[in-house]
Order: C-alpha cells, then structure tokens, then sequence
C-alpha cells in the first residue's frame, strides 16, 4: 500500500536544494583546504623537478595532521574582510575534515568520495561524483596527499618555484568549468608541511588561509 | 417437451437475457476498491481517498538502466522532451537544471511572502543587524559561493531560510546532468499521470506512453547501446495497471482451463457432446445470473467476483452430474431433494457473508448466492425438459460397484478419524500464535517481484513508503492552510527536540492568504527601510548604501500581490502543494506527512507525542498511520469473516436439524465437514501459510460443497432403496473430480485471493468426500434389482 504525498513531496524537496547548497560546499572546501596538487610543468629546471619529486615524497609520506587554521575572505560586496577559524584535519588517504569554529560552526567532511556539510545540526551529504566540475578539484587533493602524481596531471597546470625549505606552489584549472569559479590557487609550504593556501576567484574575491599550529589530542 | 417444461424454458430464457443485459452495463473494477470499507471512519474515509484519488496515486518512478551515463542521460533528455507534450502526462521530471532553476527563481521572487522568519520585528534596526550579522557567517562559510550572489538583495538570506526549512536531509543525485540513483546505475525519472487513481484506462495510456517514449529515444542511438539499455516504471499506476491485467487475465484464463478441464472430464464420463454441453447451462445461467445480482447490488462488479465464477463451475457442475448420473427414474423424488437441502445449505452459508463491512466478501456472498440458485434451479426444472428422451450416458455402475466395496473398506478404517482430528487439533494449538496473516498486503493482488522492483525504484528515488500523515480537515481552502499552519507550529518543536524527522506542509509554498498580508504588512517602505539599515549596519563590514538592491526588492514586495494557488501552476512546487492540499468531498484537506527520524518507522512515544501536539492544535486535525490503518481495517475484517462464517456453520447445523430431525443424522452430515476444514487448516498452520481472509471463505465453500457429499450418504443411508448407491458413489466422485479440478486451476492462480480460495477448497473438498464415505451409515441391504431400478 503506498503512502500517499510523501514520496512526491520528497522528490520535489530534494530536487531543490541541496544540489546548489552541497555543490557549493564542495567548491568551497576546495578552494578553503585547497591542498597541494602538484604536476611539474614542461618549464620547470631539472633541478626543481628534483626538488618537486622530493617534495611530493614527503608529502605522501604524512599519514596524518590535525592543525588549526585562520581563514580571510575579501568579497567585492563587502567594505570589509571576513574572518573565521579552526581546525583542518587529515588522514591517509582520503579522508579530509574542515571544522570551522569561529564565527559559527561548520563540520565539512570528505571521506570516500562522499562530501558532507554539518551546520546548525543539520547534516547534509553527496557524492562527488555528483558533481563532476568539482571532481578534478578533489581528486588531486587526494591523488596528491597520497603520491599519486599520474592522477594530478589531468587537472592542473603548476608551476613549481623555490626551495624544499620554502616553497610556492602555482596551480590553474585546465578545465573550462572549474576555471569559471576559480582562477588560480597559490599554495605556499616549507618541506612537508602547508603553510598558506590563496584562492583567487575569477570575479576577483580572495580568500586567504594560513595554516597554523598543531593540535595535540 | 411438455407444457411445464415450455413455460419453465420461456422464463429461463427471458431471466438469461435480463441478466445478460445488466451484466453488460454493469461497472468493472480491478482496483484496491474490493479491499475498502463500506462503512469507514473520517479517518478511513480519509485513508480510502487517499489511497484511489490521492496525489501518489499519480506518480510513477521510472528508471533507465544498462550502457553508460551519457546514454541514459541521453534516453532521460529525449523521453522528457517526448513526454512534456504527451496528453496523459501532467509533469516530468528528470533532474534536468532548467526545472530546479524555475522552482528557485519562484522561491526567490516570493521570500517576502513564503519565508516564515518574516515580521515587523525583523526589519527594525536592531532585527536587520543579528539577521545580516549571522547571514555574514553564512558567507564566511562553506555556502558563501552559494549566497554571495544573492547577498545584496537578500542580505537576510530570507531564500536560504525557506530552502533550509524543507528539511532536505538527502541529496538528490544526478549523473550526466540528470537525477540518477544513488549508485549511478540507473537515470530516474518521475512521472505525474493526468488520469486520476481510479481511472485504470487513464493510467494505461500513460505507462503506455513512458514505455513508447523510452522505446522511441532509444531509437536513434547505435545498436549495441540500444540493447545495452534497459527500461523499468513502477508506482501505484504501474501497479493498479499491472494488477487489473492480471486479474483480468486470470480470470479468462483459469476460467477457461478449468471449463476444458472439467469437460474432458465429463466427456470421458458420459462420451456424449450433447450431454456435455447440457451440463454447463446451469453452470452459464449461475454465473450470469451472479454477476447480474452483484450489479443490481453494487455499484460496481469487482474483477476478483468475476474470479469467484470459477468457484461456482466447481458446485454447480454437480447438480447436472447428480441428475445425469443417478438417472434415477424418478429424479424430482429421489435426487432433487438431496441436491436441494445441499443448495439451501450453501446458501445459508454464504448468506452469512452477506453482511460484511467488506465489499469483496459481501459482492462474493451474493454472487454465490444467486449463482448456486440459479444452477439449482435449472437444472431441476430446465434441463429435464431439454434431456433427449433417449439418454445415451455410459453406465457407471461398475465403477459404482468398485466404489462400493472401496466404500465397506473406508468405513472400517473410521477410526483414523479420531487420530487425524488429534494430530490436526495439535498442530493448530502449536500454532495458534501465527494462524492468522494480519496485513493487508497479503491480498494483494500485485506480485512479489513487481512489489521488489516497486521497492528498489523507491529507495533509488529516496522515496521510501513511510506512512504518517496528519490530516487537517476544513470546510474551505483558507482555513485548511491556518489549521495546517496551527498544526505545522505545534510540530515544529518535536522536530528541534529530535521526536520525529521532519514534516511537511502545503503551507510551505501556500501559506494562508492572512498570513501572508501580515508578512506584506511588516515589510517598511523605503525610507524607514534605510534608516533602520543605517542603524543597523554599525559594527557590521558593509555600508546600507551597499543594500540598495535590498531595499528596491522589498519595496516591490510591499506592492506585490499576494499567492495564489494557481500562481504555483507550471513549477514542481505547485504540485507539491496539489498534493498536500486536497479538496474532498466534504471540504478541503491539508496534509502534513511526518517523517521518523532515519526514514525509519515512528515508535509508539513519538507517534503518542504527535498526537497530542496535534491534539493541542485544536484544528480537527488527526495522525493517520496508513499502513497501520490499513492493517488494522483488515484485521477487523478478519475478524467479522471469522464470525460470519462460523454463524454461517451454525445456521447450516441449523438447517439440517430441521430438514433431517435427528441429531445423530446432522452429527453424521457435519462431522466430516467440520473434519475437514481442521484438517486443512492445519496443514495451512504446518506449512507455516499464514490464513487469510480468503481461507477463511474457502472453508466456508468447503462445508457447502461437502454438505452435498455428506447429505447424499445420508440419503442412501435413509433410503437406499430410492436410488442406486453405485451410482450415487459414481456421481459424488465424478462432482468431486470436477470440484477438485475448479479449485485446483484457482490454487496455481498467481493473484494470492484467488490461489488461497482454490489451495484450500481443493484439498478440503477431496477431504469431505472422503471423510463422509468413512462415516456414512451403514447401508441397508438392497436387492440388485432394486439398485438397478
């Protein structure tokens, strides 16, 4: 015996929201973790290749980070910036955490291809393969956390500079669509460890987040 | 042909076409209708609507399977476009973007009017500073790409608020830019029939027109993938659609098999055409003297009674087999009275089925009544008129004869009688606990894998069949929409404490037209707008010269008109709200369905905490647990079938006392009936085959067609020297043979009220012949001649 209005008013309620809401999220996540997709570029030296491969070695070699994390927003529509914080969290291999505690708290979470958003109690998840524009965004966070270097060199163009010491990572969209919201990303490290990542936004909004200290559990 | 058997085929001829044109312009039906109450609460009157008009009643799940998700992407494109112009179809969706974009659009355009956090308070300084301070955290976060483009004209995020209020806790999924499943095996896509759920044709042409359009997209794509791609649809339509062509076939069918069935029987017994064909007039003239019986008494003739028809071949094809058998010389004295006490006890039998709250059983009471009747009827005063003078039957007294001595044999074994009712009277008590099946589902007419695809298809489309709703009931539409509106405040805390999921409300799209004039009414104009931004702004990094746009979009609000129902034609949402707001017979309705937390079901404290919020609404408004409802109907009719029928036992004891005035003759007529209904149940119980409320009619139909068998031994036992005893014993087996043949075709049926009927009337008949023989009297000493007469 089927019940009546449900299913339809189900249907209807999914067919609204949180497609836009969680395809977002996972844009934002993104752009916010951003992490170190790294592909040598055919203009890279011999020696920073070297360096570069070395770099992607250590950072495979992490298995784990929990630190806090500062994040500044500059939006056109405001006079001001907007700031927030918290504390980024990952494990190998794919499993990454953004919990921002500060102005008001948000839980993102990525965990086996499925990407979740908890705000005000209210938890909400996809699959990103859902959301095919975000799909080379995320997997070569992942490749990259993992060394998996072949998987990162679908999406990005990088342009590598500086030492294993103090690094800078330049990365650009090769994909039309992920192009349309993002412009470039700027990730700066010293050896294995991330300390800012910038995202420039093709309508000209940055946001900046600084890595900070560790958190010990 | 005498003058009495002119007059009695001239009535006869007259009744049939009478019949004949009634059961022509009767109404048929195959739908759940057979399964709903007569007599019903609001509550189940409520339920029954929902179940035939309601809106779910319309929906179909579709799904594409095989290939790759371009292609299915590709079929969904073109079976939508196909679809949107196909006249059966009302709405399609598919996922695709330009759909979500209209309901966004309307939901922006309309937040003025729809979002409930809109009141005079909000708009004040110190209102629009904690509103766009906390929209400001929304930027911050995950969402911020998500609001930023709205932001300056909806710095109150009034859209997001309306969206988060619809309490989506699942995604959609899409794959290739349309909704897909979870697993990204299969597009989806979900139809809206125009037919409504009665209107079993209407609901053809669309699953006819989905199945043509998946066919007519697929045919331009290359031939690997088109064989690669498969097709699936479900819903309520599919399976009413489904059911009614089942029934329908069925029907035709077992009617058919079992008709050739009996008649190779009985050619094989009498080897004369003639006699055959004489043999189905009382069968024909009880059927249609049955279906013309229940329309006159019903509005419609449920395609299940059509069924039953072959219920009735099985009895009354015996009344021609006693009268061409036993032959005897003087049928009218001898046979005819027998056959008459078996006819009236049947009919006290069924009589008893009369009075059922349960149309299909009252529809089946009638239907046997008046068929059995009839079949009596002709064959005593019809077809003896019609009997060539010179009968040409095979004479069966040497099989009789053979049956004779079996008989002596049975009668010494008796006492295995006392062993079965032991062994059968134990199992029953083993199993008293799980005797009875208590859904309703366990009638229905659908099939075990269409009922798996249905459920699949559901969790695909995240769609699974929970059933609580709160029904608002008010004489016109406004007041539904504030009695839903009172309903939906007093749910909301049990939503934020955790008791129940979610809910739904028609007022979410629809809010009452008062409520939606206090929300206009607490929109400022422009200038005390600016002012209180200006105020309100201080601390917060952006300036009201920022919010123009803002100010612009409330000002037209305050001028907008207010929303209609028809306003919501042409996007989903409107039919969101065509389904949660009904008109019925009496008023309007507003439903509210409540969703337990995890999409499972709501335990006994929420749904206790539910009804006393919704109590405390005030409104006339009530829970409806609709399979539970529907379970609980179904129980009760259970339980009427299960008193019905044993006053109808009790009635026929009474009969037989009357008509053969000795206790120990209606013990002896009783007992091996009573026998074999306990036998059969217990084989039921052993199988671990819950009964339902159609075993509880075939048992009914066991002591009616056994009551026969038993009265015939009781007959020769009386008067042995009225009749040939072989002959008798031949006629009872061959009656039997065809009796067990009827029912036996029903128990392959696969509708489950057909196949319960047949798996016990088939055994249980088998069983009462057998029974009776082992206690038939002893049989007076007869001369050859005599039983030659």
């Amino acid at each position: 015996m089927r019940a009546p209005p449900r299913a339809e008013l189900r249907e209807r309620r999914r067919a609204l929201l949180p497609r836009p809401l969680v395809g977002c999220a996972v844009l934002g996540w993104l752009l916010v973790i951003g992490g170190p997709p790294l592909v040598s570029s055919a203009a890279e030296s011999a020696d920073e290749s070297a360096v570069f491969g070395e770099l992607l070695r250590l950072l495979a070699e992490r298995r784990h980070d929990h630190v806090t994390f500062t994040e500044v927003q500059q939006l056109a529509i405001l006079d001001r910036p907007l700031h927030s914080s918290g504390e980024l969290l990952y494990d190998a291999p794919d499993r990454l955490e953004k919990r921002t505690l500060e102005p008001r708290r948000e839980d993102l979470v990525l965990e086996h291809g499925m990407l979740s958003v908890e705000r005000d109690h209210h938890r909400r998840s996809v699959a990103l393969r859902d959301f095919p524009q975000a799909v080379p965004l995320v997997e070569s966070l992942r490749a990259t956390l993992a060394g998996d270097r072949a998987a990162l060199a679908r999406y990005f163009t990088v342009q590598f500079s500086g030492t294993l010491a103090r690094w800078t990572l330049e990365l650009t969209p090769t994909d039309a669509t992920v192009e349309r919201s993002v412009q470039h990303i700027v990730i700066t490290g010293e050896t294995d460890r991330i300390r800012t990542v910038q995202i420039r936004q093709s309508d000209g909004d940055t946001s900046t987040l600084t890595i900070g200290a560790e958190v010990v559990p | 042909m005498t003058r009495a058997g002119m007059t009695a085929t001239l009535i006869w001829a007259l009744a049939a076409l009478i019949a004949a044109i009634i059961a022509i312009r009767a109404r048929y039906t195959a739908d759940l209708s057979a399964f709903l109450p007569r007599r019903a609460s609001a509550t189940q009157s409520l339920l029954v609507e929902q179940l035939r008009e309601g809106p779910a009643a319309h929906l179909i799940i579709a799904a594409i399977a095989g290939a790759d998700a371009e292609a299915r992407a590709a079929v969904s494109r073109q079976m939508a476009l196909r679809l949107r112009t196909n006249p059966a179809v009302l709405a399609i969706d598919n996922g695709n973007e330009a759909q979500l974009e209209r309901d966004r659009e309307f939901l922006f355009g309309h937040r003025y009017l729809l979002s409930p956090r809109v009141s005079p308070q909000l708009f004040t300084a110190g209102g629009l500073h904690a509103a766009i301070g906390a929209a400001l955290t929304v930027l911050a976060s995950s969402a911020g790409p998500l609001v930023k483009p709205l932001f300056l004209r909806d710095p109150t995020l009034e859209t997001l608020a309306i969206i988060e209020s619809l309490d989506a806790s699942h995604a959609r999924h899409s794959a290739a830019g349309v909704w897909s499943s979870p697993d990204g095996t299969r597009a989806l896509i979900l139809a809206r029939t125009r037919a409504s759920g009665a209107d079993i044709d209407g609901q053809q042409a669309a699953c006819a027109a989905l199945e043509r359009s998946f066919a007519e997209s697929i045919a331009a794509l290359p031939s690997a993938q088109r064989a690669a791609l498969t097709f699936s649809m479900s819903g309520p339509p599919v399976l009413a659609v489904a059911s009614r062509a089942t029934i329908k076939g069925q029907v035709w069918r077992l009617s058919g098999l079992s008709a050739a069935c009996i008649a190779l029987l009985l050619l094989a017994v009498y080897r004369s055409p003639a006699i055959l064909l004489l043999t189905f007039v009382p069968v024909a003239s009880g059927a249609l003297a049955g279906v013309a019986a229940v329309a006159l008494g019903f509005s419609v003739v449920h395609g299940i009674t059509l069924g039953f028809g072959v219920t009735l071949i099985g009895e009354s094809v015996d009344y021609a087999i006693y009268l061409f058998i036993q032959r005897s010389a003087d049928f009218r004295r001898s046979v005819w009275p027998t056959i008459r006490l078996g006819v009236l006890t049947s009919i006290c039998g069924f009589a008893a089925l009369l009075p059922s709250a349960f149309p299909g059983l009252s529809q089946l009471g009638l239907y046997s009544i008046a068929g059995l009747a009839a079949a009596a009827l002709v064959t005593r005063f019809v077809l003896p008129a019609w009997l060539p003078r010179t009968v040409r039957i095979r004479d069966l007294t040497a099989v009789g004869s053979y049956l004779e001595r079996l008989l002596a044999r049975l009668r010494a074994a008796r006492g295995a009688l006392l062993l079965i009712a032991l062994l059968a009277a134990t199992l029953l008590y083993l199993h008293r606990g799980a005797l009875w099946s208590r859904e309703l589902n366990a009638l229905s007419p659908i099939r075990a894998t269409d009922m798996q695809l249905d459920e699949q298809l559901r969790a695909a489309a995240g769609a699974p069949d929970t059933g609580y709703i709160v029904a608002v009931a008010a004489p016109d539409r406004e007041a539904a929409l504030a009695a839903a509106d009172a309903v939906g405040t007093r749910l909301t805390p049990l939503v934020e404490r955790g008791v129940i999921g979610g809910f739904d409300s028609p007022t979410r799209f629809l809010p009452a037209l008062a409520v939606q004039d206090a929300r206009r009414r607490s929109l400022p104009p422009a200038a005390v707008l600016r002012a209180n931004l200006d105020e309100g702004l201080q601390g917060l990094p952006l300036t009201a010269a920022r919010l123009e746009p803002f100010v612009r979009d409330v000002e037209q609000a305050r001028e907008a008109p207010l929303l209609r129902q028809a306003d919501l034609a042409g996007n989903s949402l409107g039919l969101v709200v065509d389904a949660l707001l009904v008109r019925g017979s009496a008023g309007w309705s507003a439903l509210l369905p409540v969703s337990a937390r995890d999409s499972a079901d709501l335990s006994g404290a929420a749904i206790a905490q539910v009804r006393s919020a919704v109590a405390s609404a005030a409104v006339g408004a009530e829970l409806l647990d609709l399979k539970g409802e529907a379970d609980r109907l179904y129980s009760g009719y259970l339980r009427e079938a299960v008193r019905l029928a044993i006053g109808g036992f009790i009635g026929i004891v009474l009969l037989l006392f009357v008509a053969l005035r000795s206790a120990a003759r209606v013990a002896r007529v009783v007992a091996p009936l009573a026998l074999s209904v306990l036998t059969v149940a217990a084989a039921f119980a052993a199988l671990g085959h819950a009964l339902t409320i159609l075993h509880v009619v075939g048992m009914l139909l066991i002591v009616a067609v056994g009551s026969n068998y038993a009265l015939f031994f009781d007959r020769a036992g009386v008067r042995a020297a009225e009749g040939s005893l072989p002959l008798t014993l031949a006629s009872l087996l061959v009656a039997n043979l065809a009796t067990v043949i009827a029912f036996g075709v029903l128990a392959f049926s696969s509708v489950p009220v057909l196949a319960d009927l047949g798996s016990t009337v088939a055994p249980g008949t088998l069983l009462a012949l057998l029974f009776a023989a082992m206690l038939a009297p002893p049989v007076p000493r007869t001369t050859p001649q005599a039983a030659l007469r």
